[in-house]
């Protein structure tokens, strides 16, 4: 695992799958919207709104993809002392943050028309509104310190407390008060949507995971050449007395 | 197991002599339960119904509020490292502090409880069971707070990004503590919610106090 923990390695390697995850993005999405836009039926009950499903679902499937990535890669930093798992943990907590804000909005643009209001105190979205909380707080802590290094090692052990405590918020909603539909696509017996709705969602599904992949990398490198140049400065300070 | 009653003992006596921790945060439990007839008016039917709901909310902001406390002064004049330095294991000095904690601060909230459940018109049935409900909450609002008040130290703004960090994994025990009493006001089977809350008591004790210790340690180096 160490083979790719030095920098200047990972800079070589991102340097080839950036476009390559670029172009993915662009072609999937591209696909993925005209299926969702032109090609899938509108709902017999929902009508054309049902559409928004397309962007709401994958971006709800990537607000908990991209926590547990957050929880394994602040593991990794933490037993490992892995140097890029920092980076890459702190480089996905703002994208998964973004990919829950999303889900919530469109969400709740989708309830106004079906369920008549903007916001129901319902299992899935109080459990995802904590989850954009949890990620808040992960943000914030990583953020509080003038020491950076202690802000990541703080957050790598919130992320890991969080990541035990996700399914039982989760369970414990559930439990609570439930109006959202249950799991469609992913549940014993196979999905219960029709194909012609059930492709487009994976293949936005798919165009979604590679813009994380492609924002990911940005963003680590962004950070790791943001080190470069902190470091550059403070020798500079040095060198000048 | 020495050690661990020296370090309670240790805060207990803290807090006796300095006197006010445990009268702040009762008196602001009580408060913050008082300014609700205040905001929703004084109907017996209203109160009662939210009544649970606003005990267990109050209970939870007030033990956040004396969380953060709970490392910061032995942090501040080094005693901290002293206790870590110590030959006892740092995870058990830590469940120490937090019995210490809970034993200041969530006793007198358990015990307060009953009195603004009657100032709430709560119905009678609903009292047992708010105590009983409480007093297996409690020990986890101390256990996971002391995660989030070994995370903030030396950050800035400390205070506040502790109920950033802590509130939403509180949001489990409110649900149960609330349901288990609301349970019980309706007539109906509550036992559930009490075992779940005792359920979640025990994974806070073995969890909370390895990432309480590791957070601590981090925070020491």
């Amino acid at each position: 695992m160490h083979r790719f923990a030095n920098p200047t390695r990972f800079l070589r390697l991102s340097d080839v799958i950036l476009p390559w995850s670029a172009a993915l993005t662009a072609i999937l999405m591209t696909v993925g919207l005209y299926g969702a836009f032109f090609i899938a039926p509108p709902d017999y009950q929902q009508g054309e709104s049902v559409r928004i499903m397309y962007v709401h679902v994958p971006s709800a499937w990537m607000g908990l993809f991209c926590y547990t990535s957050l929880a394994i890669a602040s593991g990794v930093a933490l037993i490992w002392k892995h140097p890029l798992a920092d980076v890459a943990a702190r480089a996905t907590a703002p994208i998964g943050a973004a990919f829950t804000f999303l889900s919530l909005v469109t969400g709740s643009l989708w309830g106004k028309p079906m369920w008549g209001t903007w916001w129901v105190w319902d299992a899935r979205l109080t459990s995802m509104l904590i989850l954009f909380f949890l990620y808040l707080g992960y943000m914030a802590l990583a953020g509080a310190f003038d020491d950076r290094a202690r802000g990541e090692k703080a957050s790598a052990i919130l992320a890991l407390v969080g990541f035990v405590n996700v399914p039982i918020i989760k369970f414990s909603v559930d439990w609570w008060n439930t109006l959202h539909q249950p799991a469609s696509v992913f549940r014993m017996g196979g999905p219960t949507i029709a194909w012609s709705m059930l492709w487009p969602l994976l293949v936005m599904g798919a165009a979604f995971t590679a813009y994380y992949v492609w924002v990911l990398l940005l963003r680590m490198r962004a950070e790791l050449m943001a080190n470069k140049i902190r470091i550059l400065r403070m020798k500079r300070i040095q060198s000048h007395g | 197991m020495n050690g661990f009653m020296l370090v309670v003992r240790r805060d207990l006596r803290l807090s006796f002599r300095q006197g006010i921790d445990s009268f702040m945060v009762v008196t602001f439990f009580v408060l913050a339960v008082v300014l609700f007839p205040f905001g929703v008016g004084p109907e017996p039917n209203i109160l009662a119904r939210i009544a649970a709901g606003v005990i267990w909310v109050a209970a939870l902001l007030s033990a956040m509020l004396s969380l953060e406390r709970l490392f910061l002064a032995d942090y501040e004049d080094g005693s901290l490292e002293l206790l870590a330095l110590s030959p006892g294991v740092l995870e058990v000095t830590v469940l120490a502090k937090i019995t210490a904690h809970w034993l200041t601060t969530g006793v007198p909230l358990i015990v307060a409880a009953p009195v603004l459940a009657v100032l709430l018109h709560m119905n009678g049935d609903g009292f047992w069971i708010l105590v009983v409900a409480l007093s297996i909450g409690t020990p986890s609002l101390s256990l996971i707070g002391s995660v989030g008040a070994a995370l903030i130290l030396g950050s800035r703004r400390g205070g506040v990004l502790l109920s950033l960090l802590i509130l939403p994994l509180y949001v489990p025990l409110l649900i149960f503590g609330v349901s288990a009493v609301d349970s019980a006001i309706a007539g109906f089977p509550f036992s559930a919610q009490l075992y779940v809350l005792g359920a979640l008591l025990l994974g806070a004790l073995a969890l909370c106090p390895w990432a309480a210790a590791a957070a601590l340690r981090q925070a020491m180096e």
